[in-house]
């Protein structure tokens, strides 16, 4: 148990400390890679909860491909730090007013939280112990039949996200050439080779 | 829940070397290498060229497209490995829940191959 409770607290101040340094950092790029570094901190406690499919998923969705996505935008906006630093002052009251009022919806909902009765014994109900029921195979065995439309309009938002990628995005360049594949396949080569005889000292 | 996490334990070693291998190497580099910087060692190097541009530039936005085409069909299998974990649990529903989950993506798939988004001109 020494090793667990060691893991826990090294992944749970790496994930605060690097949470810590995704806003403080001041170049974006290095605070997408705290980022990435707060993710799989995540993904370490994830696993030393037993939730096995939660921390590779997060491993592979969010480090591999979201944050992938995070260096595109960042590298894609183009900004200027220089510039952006140049507001701070004008936009700090802003900031600081909507982040007081954050706090304090955030402090009112903490107030008001009550806890349901069941809600211990629901918690209790769904999910299977990890010894008998592995946690993957617990997933899957309510995932695709009890939560069925619920996973049916997952895959439609990846549909509609699928499709409106392409239109926003989609745009096809008319003054590049293009490889036909079939075309090539289809070229005859005495069709498109010609064999002259040309006689010395002269041209075609 | 012990035994799952003992599965883990090379894993979590592996990382601490990793870790550690990965800083005494910076150490190593901080304490023992010779360091006298001037302007021209430690400006970008481009080929013998004096650096045309900044490297921050605006990309194509079409290695957007690619990267988020890849996300979701990462998603996609995502989806696939509880179901072929926990196929005999699931029974038929569960197979056709996931085969139209599948059929709707391949409808995508289908669009986007023939709007050319899969191809690079």
């Amino acid at each position: 148990m020494g090793i667990t409770l060691l893991a826990f607290y090294l992944f749970a101040i790496v994930a605060v400390c690097s949470g810590l340094f995704v806003v403080l950092a001041r170049n974006p790029v290095h605070s997408v890679l705290w980022l990435i570094l707060a993710f799989f901190s995540a993904v370490g406690m994830f696993i030393l909860v037993g939730a096995e499919f939660i921390a590779m998923l997060l491993a592979i969705v969010y480090v591999g491909a979201v944050a992938v996505l995070f260096l595109f935008v960042v590298m894609m906006l183009d900004v200027d730090f220089v510039e952006l630093k140049g507001g701070m002052a004008k936009y700090l009251p802003f900031g600081l007013a909507i982040g007081a009022v954050l706090l304090i919806e955030l402090g009112l909902v903490f107030g008001h939280w009550n806890v349901a009765d069941n809600a211990e014994a629901l918690r209790q109900s769904v999910t299977p112990d990890i010894a008998d029921k592995h946690n993957t195979i617990a997933l899957g065995s309510v995932i695709y039949t009890d939560y069925i439309y619920l996973f049916q309009a997952s895959g439609l938002i990846l549909l509609v996200a699928m499709i409106g990628a392409i239109v926003l995005t989609l745009r096809h360049r008319t003054d590049v050439k293009r490889q036909n594949i079939q075309t090539q396949m289809h070229r005859d080569p005495a069709k498109t080779m010609e064999i002259k005889n040309v006689k010395p000292g002269q041209g075609l | 829940m012990d035994e799952l996490l003992r599965e883990y334990l090379p894993i979590l070693i592996f990382l601490g070397v990793a870790a550690g291998l990965g800083l005494v190497l910076i150490l190593a580099a901080v304490i023992v290498a010779v360091r006298n910087p001037d302007a021209e060692k430690i400006s970008a190097y481009e080929c013998g060229f004096n650096a045309f541009d900044d490297a921050r530039m605006k990309f194509d936005i079409r290695f957007y497209l690619v990267s988020i085409l890849f996300i979701i069909f990462d998603l996609e299998v995502a989806f696939l490995f509880p179901w072929a974990a926990s196929f005999q649990h699931v029974g038929i529903v569960g197979f056709w829940s996931m085969m139209v989950f599948l059929g709707v993506l391949t409808i995508g798939f289908a669009y986007e191959w023939k709007k050319g988004a899969l191809e690079w001109e």
